[in-house]
């Protein structure tokens, strides 16, 4: 569905993303893992339409990639960013609303603000409420709910358990799979490995710029090297 | 009594340029220190066609205004493609004035430095707030249409608004056209008020009083900045006997809003009939009511 080959990313003169390859299938959660720095936000962006790559191939359903974020978005490419990004002075509603910016089907979209709220019920209580005012978790399911608005083909998630407790994280990833069995295909970049690398489908190491490792999301899970750089699992030297 | 309805008149040529530079900065919440550029543009483009062609006026003031649009593209183009942020665009546009300046100070057409002197005086005060008024109700139902609402959004969340498949780049050159050509239409006008105009009057003090009557009036409001013009500008004239204290009264009036009001005289609401009734209930009730509008 989202096919990327060899695409290499620059900050001025920083070499962000080097000679990275990825692939991904339609209606699957893929998982990116890696650490501070590594790059994941940069594909994110990258992804979105924000960031340009410098050279490589991208294409989206088969089709040359959509060259700027207001088409990426337009074609179903949907990033729901880091730190959320909600609109502090508008609500709940309106932050919603505003997901489905680009629809016209009044009917679809109602139909839609429903299926949200059935997802998280929290945010039909709060649906008058400024959005700045929200707990963290509930900052971060408007967030995801407003990418969800757009109806999008693949939703890009970048960090969605940043600064969660343990008790959000595992109900935003529980509705991470919920969403992905609806259709949606996601992408999800994660530094909480396990959780990420458990829902995942398949799944790519991240470090420094470079895709190091790739496979199953059980393969990563018991692979000793992924175990030991982000699982906190020491395996004994012999 | 002249001299008062003198006053009144500039209040409305500058309120026009504000109101079309609240557009810009207010609602799309990018700085610009070269709408004096504009101004310029706007003024000597129409006081050539009245002075040398003997145009008519209004035609005179809309090829200001479009001179200024098309000019405006010439700007932004490049500053809004590469996403200039804040700092960086105010700087671009900072030059972008000052060379304005020096390129009419050194055309032939423009006579230089010496100015244009003997230009007909067409902006009476009944034509100044006419203009005002339809700059005012243009911009009211540009802000409350689908452009003003991207605008808004773009202001307080361009990465957000970006996924929610809003052209960022659109919706920042349509502001910053439309806002030049208001500072056009604004220069055309007190060209044919003044009946003289020369480079200096353009200079980035005037860019600097207009985007400062913005920010002092509300970002995101449209009457905010006009009652911030207004002050700048009466409240300078009623000090003349005090001459040197009026700049003096300028940067106070500059720090006390800061201080009382750091989102501006109006924030991000409007002066309505409404809003009125509403503080004059708020007033006789003695404190009970909600201060919402205000």
């Amino acid at each position: 569905m989202l096919k990327v080959q060899n695409i290499n990313v620059y900050y001025g003169r920083i070499h962000a993303l080097k000679d990275l390859s990825i692939d991904i299938d339609q209606g699957k959660i893929v998982t990116i893992v890696g650490a501070n720095g590594a790059g994941k936000s940069t594909l994110m962006w990258t992804l979105a339409g924000v960031l340009k790559a410098k050279s490589g191939t991208m294409t989206f359903m088969g089709k040359p990639y959509p060259p700027n974020a207001h088409e990426a978005a337009a074609k179903g490419i949907v990033l729901v960013p880091e730190r959320r990004r909600l609109y502090a002075n508008l609500t709940v509603k309106e932050n919603l609303m505003m997901g489905a910016f680009l629809r016209k089907d009044h009917e679809g979209i109602k139909k839609d603000l429903y299926y949200v709220y059935s997802l998280f019920p929290i945010l039909k209580e709060r649906t008058n409420q400024y959005a700045g005012t929200l707990s963290g978790g509930e900052q971060q399911m408007t967030a995801i709910a407003r990418g969800l608005m757009s109806r999008p083909k693949i939703l890009l998630l970048d960090e969605p358990s940043l600064g969660l407790s343990p008790i959000y994280t595992a109900e935003v990833f529980k509705t991470i799979q919920e969403i992905n069995a609806q259709g949606t295909t996601i992408l999800l970049a994660e530094q909480n490995a396990k959780k990420a690398l458990e829902i995942a489908h398949s799944a790519y190491v991240l470090e420094t710029g470079r895709m190091v490792l790739s496979g199953t999301g059980k393969e990563l899970l018991s692979d000793p090297r992924v175990q030991e750089a982000y699982l906190g699992v020491r395996h004994k030297t012999i | 009594m002249d001299y008062i309805l003198g006053v009144i008149a500039v209040i409305c040529i500058e309120t026009i340029a504000t109101v079309g530079l609240a557009v810009f900065t207010g609602f799309t919440g990018l700085f610009s220190l070269g709408h004096a550029a504009f101004m310029a543009i706007g003024a000597y483009t129409a006081a050539i066609l009245t002075y040398f062609y003997n145009a008519p006026f209004i035609l005179a003031l809309i090829a200001g205004m479009i001179m200024s649009g098309l000019i405006s593209i010439i700007l932004g183009f490049p500053t809004l493609r590469a996403k200039l942020r804040g700092d960086y665009f105010a700087i671009a546009t900072l030059g972008f004035g000052e060379a304005i300046r020096v390129i009419l100070e050194n055309m032939s057409i423009t006579q230089g430095a010496r100015g244009l002197p003997g230009i007909k005086h067409y902006t009476t005060l009944p034509v100044a707030i006419f203009f005002a008024v339809l700059v005012l109700w243009l911009t009211k139902n540009f802000i409350w249409s689908k452009y003003g609402r991207n605008a808004i959004a773009v202001r307080e969340d361009a990465v957000a608004a970006e996924m929610a498949g809003i052209d960022l780049f659109k919706v920042r050159m349509l502001s910053l056209i439309y806002s030049a050509m208001c500072a056009g239409l604004a220069g055309g006008l007190f060209a044919h008020y003044l009946n003289f105009i020369q480079p200096v009057m353009f200079t980035s003090i005037l860019s600097t009083r207009l985007t400062s009557a913005v920010v002092a009036g509300g970002m995101g409001s449209i009457t905010g900045p006009v009652i911030a013009v207004a002050l700048f500008i009466a409240v300078p004239e009623l000090l003349r006997v005090a001459n040197m204290w009026r700049l003096v009264a300028y940067g106070l009036i500059l720090v006390l809003i800061m201080i009382y009001r750091p989102s501006g005289i109006m924030g991000y609401h409007e002066l309505s009939f409404e809003a009125i009734k509403n503080l004059l209930r708020w007033i006789s009730r003695g404190k009970t009511a909600g201060r919402k509008e205000m």
